[in-house]
């Protein structure tokens, strides 16, 4: 409830304090790079829309980790501000390419509340906007027809997608973004966790994860894999939430940030988005982490641009995530950590997985690398080609050869 | 022409030879042959919204002193060239050693990412290549025997392929043979097997790939022998007719030996492009079936962190890689130039 209560004690502030003036900025640039899910075409619609003189644009797409870094290392930099999360904020940080905002929360920001402010070592990097984890989405018409409790636990889901297939109700009732790179890496990333494994020898960057959990958390993905339409290893959040809104899976583990188009009247029948419903992330293998991870989505500011650049930019991202941006639309795109936000059912999981104490995603140098090894080989062992053990020493040695390369191991 | 003229002639061509090409492969060259400088990693507290947890990060003010010092990073040599992810030397002796026998250690091989790229790239080029010829000259002697008043539509039509934007094209073709598109739901039709899946199938992801390859390619062929077939001399095809040669005998007898140093042309050309295959392997999502060396380029400069030293190290094995597939190719043509 850590979250909820801070939230519910700014909107006991807020309603105390006066509204929010518009925003006018008159000099400076700011030009954002981000992803393109709902909320933050919302905060970069809304920081772009300050008047005055300054010059302000937006690059939204699913592919901004590719060119945020090659957009903030010249000088002075392409984009003034990278929208980033936990773990794409760790490349460029390692880069140094991010500006500290100490000097300007101190000038501008004190109104900021704390547990937004992401620290690093004691200096303030970003500002954090809205939370997010993955988490059970189901059909409640489907689950009442076979008579079965939403599960709880990856276990009890299996056993309910087997039920549902041999009753003909749907082949194939499993859901999951198993596209093979990032978005598999990040399922084996929450199973791996869930099994209560640990990805590095404790102190170092040395991957150790051909082990137990390993296996485990294998087995179990291609246990699922096997209620997933066949062409899983291509679906990724898009394509698994396309199946979805077409009514052809029933029980799926998706990002919180995308269950607001699941629900809302647009692309799906009403017999599909009236019952689609969320819950709690689910549990594995008898383990009482949640088998899921919890990241923050938040601004930066970049370092390689003057103080006037720095400073609109600031000023504009702040209004892009003031109380003005949230309405009936805006509401329930996010669990957003704004004053005056109101929880709706749809946010009900990503609350769920910061009550159960689900682990934040690794904010460590190397484990960009250790990802990107991942995406890279899952593919084999659910396809059958190899045994569980092969699979992950192949990633484990693909890990270590780039880490070398990257100065974290000798 | 005299020399001075000559070189005056190229000079803005070279300039921009060496501007846009020579001095890019220089540069990945060098940077292929050092590695990042050893990482110094602090134990800091990172605070958010979820708490504060002990982590660790990049001296950052270490890394700038090291980063003055040796701009470039940390020279390695050959290092990377050999290590796992690139020729893995250490790891395909192993494989030598304790493969019972060539099938284990094809095997032990494709299992390593280079071998498997360069596997899918090689079947890729050498399959495509020739089917491209094949199908270019065919469609270009069939449009050339069509009735002139609707040889410009056929020819628009033929060339559709080539106008599409691959990614574009790639993703059209990715929908239809999707298990409920139009060519997946047929070929399950045909089969007589509702399960069947083209993207879930290595074999037929490779096979799509090398269609959709094929399909984008022939009609460069096409329009390269469609206008080679202009130049046929009408002289020497009325004289086989006389002699009584067949269409067939006509074709093969005047217009292919005609047509061959156009196929060189189109050969080395094919070869080039069809070893850096890449845009349909993305917009397929094939990754988990089939990837190339630019594929393993684009996806180490695509993860969250860049391993810059890798992929320019795989850069530099394609550039030696296309040198090889075209050197036939090219030491004909010096001896062809030598002779004359």
């Amino acid at each position: 409830m850590y979250l909820k209560s801070l939230i519910a004690a700014g909107v006991l502030a807020l309603s105390a304090s006066t509204a929010y003036a518009e925003c006018t900025i008159e000099n400076g640039r700011l030009s954002i790079i981000g992803n393109e899910f709902p909320a933050i075409q919302t905060v970069a619609k809304n920081a772009t829309s300050c008047s005055g003189g300054m010059e302000a644009e937006s690059n939204l797409t699913a592919d901004h980790q590719k060119i945020n870094l090659a957009g903030m290392q010249g000088n002075p930099a392409e984009y003034t501000t990278a929208i980033l999360a936990n773990s794409s904020i760790v490349a460029l940080i390692n880069e140094d390419v991010l500006r500290s905002l100490d000097d300007l929360i101190a000038k501008h920001g004190q109104d900021i509340p704390k547990n937004q402010l992401i620290t690093i070592d004691g200096k303030v990097m970003a500002v954090a906007f809205m939370a997010n984890a993955q988490h059970l989405v189901y059909r409640d018409d489907v689950l009442k027809k076979i008579g079965v409790e939403p599960p709880k636990t990856y276990e009890e889901l299996l056993a309910a997608a087997k039920v549902i297939r041999d009753q003909g109700i749907m082949e194939n009732p499993v859901g999951g973004a198993y596209a093979a790179g990032w978005n598999l890496a990040q399922e084996f990333v929450n199973m791996y966790l869930g099994h209560g494994g640990e990805f590095y020898k404790p102190g170092t960057a040395e991957v150790s994860i051909n082990n137990e959990n390993g296996v485990a958390t294998l087995e179990m993905m291609k246990a699922l894999s096997e209620y997933m339409n066949p062409d899983f290893l291509t679906h990724d959040s898009n394509a698994t939430s396309a199946e979805w809104e077409a009514g052809n899976v029933a029980l799926m583990n998706m990002w919180g940030s995308r269950t607001g188009r699941l629900m809302d009247a647009e692309g799906s029948t009403p017999e599909v988005y009236e019952n689609t419903k969320v819950g709690a992330p689910m549990t594995v293998g008898g383990g009482d982490r949640p088998a899921s991870t919890l990241w923050w989505d938040g601004w930066t500011v970049a370092k390689n641009i003057s103080d006037e650049d720095a400073e609109a930019t600031f000023l504009a991202m702040k209004y892009g995530i003031s109380p003005a941006i949230l309405n009936d639309e805006t509401m329930g795109q996010a669990v957003w950590m704004i004053d005056g936000y109101k929880p709706a059912p749809v946010n009900a999981g990503v609350f769920s997985a910061i009550d159960m104490q689900t682990t934040p995603y690794p904010m460590l140098p190397y484990q960009g690398l250790l990802h990107t090894a991942l995406g890279d080989n899952i593919g084999d062992f659910l396809q059958g080609k190899e045994s569980a053990e092969q699979t992950l020493a192949d990633i484990e040695a693909a890990y270590t050869a780039a880490a070398k390369e990257k100065g974290y191991l000798k | 022409m005299k020399h001075k003229a000559f070189f005056l002639f190229v000079l803005p061509s070279s300039v921009a030879m060496m501007l846009f090409i020579f001095f890019p492969i220089i540069s990945v060259i060098v940077q292929s042959l050092y590695v990042a400088h050893e990482q110094v990693i602090v134990t800091v507290e990172n605070c958010g919204p979820f708490g504060c947890k002990e982590s660790t990060a990049i001296d950052q003010e270490a890394t700038a002193a090291l980063r003055e010092a040796e701009p470039l990073g940390r020279f390695a040599g050959l290092t990377t060239y050999l290590d796992r992810n690139h020729l893995a030397v250490g790891e395909v002796g192993t494989a030598w050693e304790r493969a019972d026998n060539w099938r284990d250690f094809g095997a032990q091989m494709l299992n390593l990412p280079f071998y498997k790229a360069i596997g899918f790239t090689l079947t890729f080029t050498f399959v495509v290549t020739p089917l491209v010829i094949i199908f270019g000259f065919v469609i270009a002697v069939a449009v050339n025997s069509a009735a002139a008043l609707i040889r410009g539509p056929l020819i628009f039509f033929s060339l559709l392929p080539m106008m599409v934007t691959p990614l574009i094209g790639s993703l059209i073709l990715f929908w239809m043979i999707d298990a409920r598109g139009i060519i997946g739901s047929t070929l399950q039709y045909l089969a007589g097997n509702p399960d069947l899946s083209i993207k879930a199938s290595t074999p037929l992801t490779w096979i799509m790939l090398i269609v959709y390859g094929v399909w984008h390619a022939a009609p460069f062929a096409f329009i390269v022998y469609y206008a080679g077939l202009q130049t046929v001399n009408k002289d020497t095809l009325e004289a086989a007719r006389i002699d009584g040669a067949s269409r067939w005998e006509q074709i093969r007898y005047v217009v292919i030996p005609h047509l061959l140093p156009l196929t060189t042309f189109i050969a080395l050309m094919q070869l080039m492009d069809n070893f850096r295959v890449f845009e349909p392997i993305v917009s397929f999502a094939a990754s988990a079936h089939a990837t190339s060396l630019s594929w393993a380029i684009y996806n180490d400069l695509g993860g969250e962190t860049r391993q810059l030293s890798s992929a320019a190290a795989t850069s530099v094995l394609t550039i030696i890689g296309v040198a090889i597939l075209l050197s036939p190719v090219l030491v004909r043509t010096w001896r062809d130039f030598g002779r004359k």
